[in-house]
């Protein structure tokens, strides 16, 4: 670790203390636990949609402040890629939305079941 | 056995010396076959740059005629000797051991190199004379095909002509192989040239496969004769086999070793493959779906002589074993009287010309089988002439008549206009083929027949070759007398239509044979019968533009100008051509010493002792026919006779007859009060025959017959094994893949399509993977 960087030395302020942590981390477990329920309980395409979005901003949140515990600048790095990523993907699955609408004229994800075995 | 008793009357034959080959051949021989090599290269240039007009064609005549000239000048410089020439190293092998490096066995030399003796030169004669005629003609008959197949004819003719010139001129067997199996290549390329239609297809690999037949025995002879003579260069193989030779003439077949007995059977087998002889010849007819020019060039003049070539050229090796000649004596001769009576049945005409090809070349065999190698050699010349001509004939009927080549179906040639040459050529092959007296083929053959009676215990080979000739008398003219003679009638053949078939000319064939067609209808306007024909619209045969009626003209003047050979004064019994033959290996004498005159070979009191009561030195070695003529003229009174006469003074008289006979009864059978095409008076006396002609028009069903013991066997195994493969090995596979797909079909309801579902069975994946982590970290 020692090319790593002491994010102190460069002027950062001091790590997040444990109990702080805990405290983003039940913000993060309470989000993902929303998004899975809703993405368990609707049906509505875009609604469930909005519900993995609410899932991965999660993870997001957990990798940030573990990354801020640690004072280490992967955790972060690689929230950024998730936000480019969840961008795309979001412009993607809405595409897909419109177009599986204009098929069925209808949001609900129960009516597409061709891919089963 | 008989045969080669007369061998032993040069027994006393001092030793001979051998005359040893010029090293330093003419280096221009090498042309010979660059050229034809040069017009594969310019014709495939031509088809890469889609050449739409006829300029291969005159490419190719090009390079051929060229390499004719250079063919010319060879001849002119030719001595007794052979000459070498060479080339490059080919293959050049050896493996040391103890014997040494140079020790014949542990090398292995086969240079590009040619070998010209008069042999060579004699080949390669009519070989590139004929194929700068018949690229001429094809130039005009193949016009069909101008900017389609065209370039591919051409390109495959060159390199048929640089093939048979391999065969011919090279100095080793290796090379004779190579051309040999070049020669077969072109051949099938060009019987399949229409490759669109199944039977050309057909004939193609049947021609293919029945040689692999042969190939296989001449690739075995040149084996052993490796394994033997430690070479396969034909100056050491002669050399070598010289106390053989020696001891052949004294009679002491023992003393030769029975590898060395079995060479020649096995270069036979090669030969009767490539020569279409008993038991191989099927696939020749059937060679036949080629165009016309290839059937003319490759099936008639030159490559179906090739295997007379391989036996006069390892003629000194033939006359080492005591069963080869005879076997090629008698092969040739049966073959000859059984593909003149299958010739006799036909209705195609192209077909009767194939068979009696078959039966020319049966004639050369026997010649050869009856040690006269010069009369076959003469034969193979003045055939190849005839026989050409008559299949270019042949051709431009085809070609006129839209396929017709039914004899029933096409009359009277001579009095349409435009067609006189045409006429004339068949009128002219015909005489010669039937052996019309002065004709070229009347002497060649006369000689084979001759030779058959004079040589001790071969007249039955003569009486079967004097019975051949009358039968090809007959069906020569049977052609004649129903295509060109008689009533005006004529049908179109099936190929009036189909536009990329050989002959569909249709408009791109007819500037400069529409004029005609329309003469043409005029005249035989009256004949009623022609538009009869299921085709609809009228027919107009179109007669042969310049280029087919000069060549025709060109081939009728040689075929009876060939006919002078016999007269040219050689001091040998033949005229020209057996006289070259004679300066070769191939003479009947051992191939180095044809200088050497042996002290009284003739008078009788040589022969090796135990021969003495059973023979006299009856056949006169051609050597001494050069030192004094007359020896030919007065035989030993013990020789061969034909009935107790002197065959050379009499069978001039009989084969004449015989022909004359064969052509009577044809005038009688097939001429005679005939007033319609498609019937004759035959037609009346076949029922009296009997199934056989029936029989014989089903080409006494050898190919049935073939199909039966070959095929049928080979198709049972080929499903046999089509069933093992499918049962046992492709059971295997499709178990394997059965069992993943009997297990998928378990867990397959678990994929409901659902989304719901899946994600609710991730969810409790991670729960019960979170469950575990807590359970255990925990602790």
């Amino acid at each position: 670790m020692n090319t790593v960087w002491t994010l102190a030395q460069a002027g950062y302020p001091a790590a997040l203390p444990e109990a702080t942590l805990a405290h983003y981390l039940f913000v993060s477990a309470a989000m993902f636990v929303i998004g899975l329920i809703g993405f368990l309980t609707r049906r509505n395409l875009i609604i469930m949609f909005l519900c993995t979005e609410l899932m991965f901003q999660a993870a997001g949140i957990a990798l940030v402040s573990f990354s801020r515990f640690h004072m280490n600048m992967t955790g972060q790095s690689f929230v950024i890629f998730i936000v480019t990523v969840a961008a795309a993907e979001a412009a993607m699955a809405l595409a897909l939305v419109v177009l599986l609408f204009r098929k069925r004229e209808s949001l609900d994800a129960e009516e597409w079941t061709e891919l089963k075995g | 056995m008989t045969i080669f008793s007369s061998l032993s009357m040069l027994a006393a034959t001092a030793a001979p010396k051998p005359m040893s080959p010029i090293l330093s051949g003419p280096p221009e021989a090498l042309l010979v076959l660059a050229l034809p090599i040069l017009g594969v290269i310019l014709c495939t240039l031509c088809a890469i740059m889609r050449v739409r007009t006829r300029m291969p064609a005159f490419l190719t005549v090009g390079c051929l005629a060229a390499a004719f000239a250079i063919t010319v000048g060879l001849y002119l410089k030719s001595g007794p000797a052979p000459v070498i020439t060479s080339g490059f190293e080919w293959i050049n092998l050896s493996w040391g051991d103890s014997a040494g490096e140079n020790s014949p066995f542990h090398q292995f030399i086969a240079n590009f190199s040619l070998y010209l003796d008069a042999l060579t030169v004699l080949w390669m004669l009519f070989v590139t004379g004929l194929a700068t005629l018949i690229a001429l003609y094809a130039s005009e008959y193949m016009s069909g095909d101008v900017g389609t197949g065209y370039c591919r004819f051409f390109a495959a003719f060159n390199l048929f002509v640089f093939s048979m010139s391999c065969l011919v001129m090279g100095d080793n067997m290796l090379m004779l192989f190579l051309g040999w199996e070049g020669v077969g290549l072109c051949s099938y390329l060009l019987i399949g040239y229409f490759y669109k239609k199944p039977s050309a297809v057909e004939a193609a690999k049947k021609a293919f496969i029945l040689n692999r037949i042969g190939d296989l025995g001449l690739l075995m002879g040149i084996c052993l004769t490796y394994v033997h003579f430690g070479s396969i260069e034909y100056r050491d193989i002669f050399a070598q086999a010289q106390p053989y030779i020696d001891a052949a003439k004294a009679g002491r077949y023992s003393e030769i070793p029975a590898i060395v007995q079995l060479i020649p059977v096995l270069l036979a087998v090669g030969a009767f493959g490539k020569s279409a002889q008993l038991p191989l010849y099927v696939w020749l007819p059937d060679a036949m779906e080629g165009p016309t020019p290839v059937s003319a060039l490759i099936h008639a003049a030159t490559m179906v002589t090739a295997g007379v070539y391989l036996v006069a050229r390892m003629y000194p090796l033939f006359l080492l074993s005591e069963i080869a000649l005879p076997l090629v004596g008698w092969v040739g001769a049966l073959t000859a009287l059984f593909a003149a009576t299958i010739g006799m049945a036909q209705f195609d005409i192209k077909r009767i010309m194939a068979y009696s090809t078959v039966s020319q070349l049966g004639y050369m065999f026997a010649g050869l089988g009856v040690l006269t190698s010069t009369g076959a050699a003469f034969h193979v010349v003045t055939h190849a002439f005839f026989k050409a001509l008559l299949f270019l004939s042949c051709g431009a009927i085809m070609h006129g008549f839209a396929g017709q080549l039914d004899l029933r179906k096409l009359s009277g040639l001579r009095r349409m206009k435009g067609w006189g040459i045409v006429s004339l050529g068949m009128l002219v092959g015909c005489l010669n083929l039937a052996g019309f007296p002065f004709t070229s083929g009347f002497f060649s053959k006369d000689m084979l027949i001759g030779e058959a009676f004079v040589t001790p215990g071969t007249a039955p080979i003569g009486w079967i070759l004097l019975l051949t000739a009358g039968l090809t008398a007959y069906y020569t003219f049977r052609v004649f007398f129903r295509v060109i003679v008689g009533p005006v009638h004529y049908e179109p053949g099936d190929e009036l239509h189909s536009a990329h078939e050989e002959h569909a000319h249709g408009d791109s064939h007819n500037e400069h044979a529409h004029g005609d067609s329309h003469n043409e209808h005029a005249h035989v306007e009256d004949d009623h019968q022609h538009h009869d024909h299921g085709h609809g619209g009228h027919f107009h045969p179109h007669a042969p533009g310049w280029a087919i009626n000069t060549v025709l003209l060109t081939l009728s003047v040689l075929s009876l100008a060939a006919s002078g050979l016999y007269f040219v004064p050689t001091g040998v019994h033949g005229g020209a051509v057996p006289a070259m033959v004679d300066r070769s290996s191939a003479a009947y004498q051992s191939p180095f010493a044809h200088h050497a005159i042996p002290e009284g070979a003739g008078d009788g009191g040589h022969e090796g002792p135990d021969h003495a009561a059973e023979t006299v030195p009856s056949y006169v070695p051609t050597s001494i026919a050069m030192e004094d003529p007359h020896a030919v003229e007065h035989p030993h009174e013990n020789a061969g006779t034909f009935l107790g006469w002197d065959p050379h003074a009499v069978l001039f008289y009989v084969s004449g007859a015989v022909g004359f006979i064969g052509i009577f009864v044809a005038y009688v059978l097939h001429y005679a009060g005939r007033t319609t095409a498609a019937t004759a008076r035959a037609d009346a006396l076949l029922p009296m025959l009997g199934p056989i002609p029936r029989w014989a028009q089903h080409k006494w069903y050898v190919d049935e017959f073939y199909n039966l013991v070959v095929r049928v066997p080979l198709l049972a195994l080929a499903h046999t094994f089509h069933l093992i493969d499918k049962l046992l090995v492709d059971g295997l596979v499709r178990m394997f893949g059965a069992i993943p797909r009997w297990l998928g079909t378990l867990i397959r309801p678990t994929q409901s399509g659902e989304l719901h579902g899946y994600a609710a069975g991730m969810a409790t994946g991670i729960a019960v993977l979170l469950f575990i982590v807590f359970m255990l970290t925990l602790r």
